[in-house]
């Protein structure tokens, strides 16, 4: 891909963790068809279901679904999800790669080490959005994201299944927005409409 | 995080005064090392690290550790170890002398796996196992064969999803905060320091698991590793990657079939 075309890309990172599978699979259901973005998904979770996210979510998109292998090609309009006990990471503007070092908050994939990664990556094409969940991970990463010049989602501790992580990242950093979960997909496509 | 500039220092220094050529490992991962080394040995800024690396050789050890990742667990991806287990093994058990490499092993968990299927399909015995790490310090303790006790519950799990079906602690004994494992498994492990980027092949082998050290190379790099493994293996020999990692860009796919059941294992066809 052209340079210039890639420097228009948008980058769409989501974290969640207990309590976020619901809103990830409404979110990837209202997304536009071609958001001009890649999205990439960080979610706790078990090693032996791994394909069964997969399917949820593509029975709920058109865009493909990829779940990362080592040094991947980052293509536009498509839906990747960290590998479970893998931390993922943008190696090049093109390329993903692949850790299986230390856990970060008792964590592989940690939502922290890819948004670290993708802000340092991305810097101000970047919407992070973080969701509910039970553990630390992420606030970090939004932080990040923020200084980074990227725009910031946190879903509503409140309104969360599990309020514990975006109350994290909200006692840590200042974020753009504040939402329950069913105004995410709305800011999203004004955000993603402005190119 | 480190920049790029500052990493390059520091990766020149590694190479031209003492031999480790990080130059061609993948960055994203690399740069984090570099960050967690200086957080771990608490150092104010990167320069101090620089200055450390260039006046105290006996430094060096501690840094290539760091740098390189040393995760592993015994029986990982049991799904993979039953395949091992299932369609790998009966192929070796033709051979008089069965010569297994675990290219890039760390500590050693997965060596032991390996040593306890083998033992339990009567294989052991006619086996040499070679166990090769880049880190001088991690290979020390597979001849010592000792697990934290904390992840053998998990172990235990992985052992019997692989199809396992011995008691698993008659393959240890607990000793305070340690699993010591039977060193009649490691009665025929070689284990030796070998560095993938520079050091050439050794042995032919029937098998060579190499799981999750890829990861960490550049594509130069790990076709550069492939090769070394294609020229080490035997026809008809297994080669073993982690559950991320392809052969499929890779120049000697060609050579290989992938088993049927999309386990990462491939066989050696010409």
């Amino acid at each position: 891909m052209a340079e210039n075309a890639l420097n228009q890309l948008r980058y769409l990172v989501i974290g969640g963790s207990a309590g976020s599978l619901e809103v990830i699979l409404d979110l990837v259901t209202h997304l536009p068809a071609l958001p001009h973005a890649v999205v990439i998904l960080v979610v706790h979770r078990k090693k032996d279901n791994d394909s069964i996210l997969v399917d949820l979510l593509s029975y709920r998109t058109k865009l493909p679904v990829r779940e990362v292998e080592d040094k991947e090609t980052i293509s536009p309009d498509t839906i990747y999800l960290a590998p479970p006990d893998y931390h993922l990471l943008i190696e090049r503007a093109d390329l993903f790669s692949l850790d299986i070092s230390e856990k970060v908050h008792f964590s592989r994939p940690s939502i922290d080490v890819t948004f670290e990664s993708v802000a340092e990556a991305f810097g101000d094409r970047v919407i992070g959005i973080l969701l509910s969940g039970a553990n630390a991970d992420g606030a970090v990463g939004m932080a990040k994201i923020r200084k980074a010049g990227g725009y910031t989602i946190v879903q509503d501790p409140a309104t969360a299944d599990v309020g514990y992580m975006p109350q994290q990242a909200l006692d840590l950093t200042p974020v753009d927005s504040i939402l329950p979960a069913a105004e995410i997909p709305g800011l999203l496509e004004k955000l993603l409409r402005i190119q | 995080m480190i920049q790029d500039e500052d990493l390059n220092l520091l990766l020149s220094e590694l190479s031209h005064r003492y031999g480790y050529d990080f130059t061609n490992y993948a960055r994203a991962s690399l740069k984090r090392r570099v960050n967690r080394l200086l957080a771990v040995d608490r150092f104010a800024s990167f320069a101090e690290l620089l200055y450390k690396v260039k006046n105290d050789p006996d430094y060096l050890p501690h840094v290539v550790e760091q740098l390189t990742v040393n995760v592993t667990e015994m029986f990982r991806d049991p799904s993979l170890f039953r395949t091992l287990r299932e369609q790998v093994l009966p192929v070796l058990a033709t051979h008089p002398l069965i010569r297994v490499w675990h290219a890039g092993c760390s500590t050693g968990e997965e060596v032991y796996s390996l040593a306890i299927m083998l033992e339990e399909a009567n294989l052991l015995h006619k086996s040499l196992l070679y166990a090769t790490d880049i880190n001088p310090t991690v290979i020390e303790n597979i001849r010592r064969g000792m697990f934290p006790i904390g992840n053998i519950r998990q172990y235990t799990e992985n052992y019997l999803q692989s199809g396992g079906r011995k008691d698993f602690s008659s393959y240890y004994q607990a000793q305070y905060e340690w699993a010591k494992f039977d060193e009649r498994l490691r009665a025929n492990t070689i284990v030796a320091t070998h560095n993938l980027v520079s050091d050439r092949s050794f042995n032919e082998f029937q098998l060579i698991l190499c799981r999750n050290v890829l990861i960490y190379f550049d594509k130069e790099l790990q076709d550069k590793a492939l090769t070394l493994f294609d020229n080490s293996l035997e026809k008809l020999g297994f080669l073993v990657l982690g559950s991320k990692e392809n052969l499929r860009f890779s120049p000697i796919a060609a050579s290989y079939t992938q088993l049927e059941n999309k386990e990462k294992v491939w066989r050696k066809m010409r």
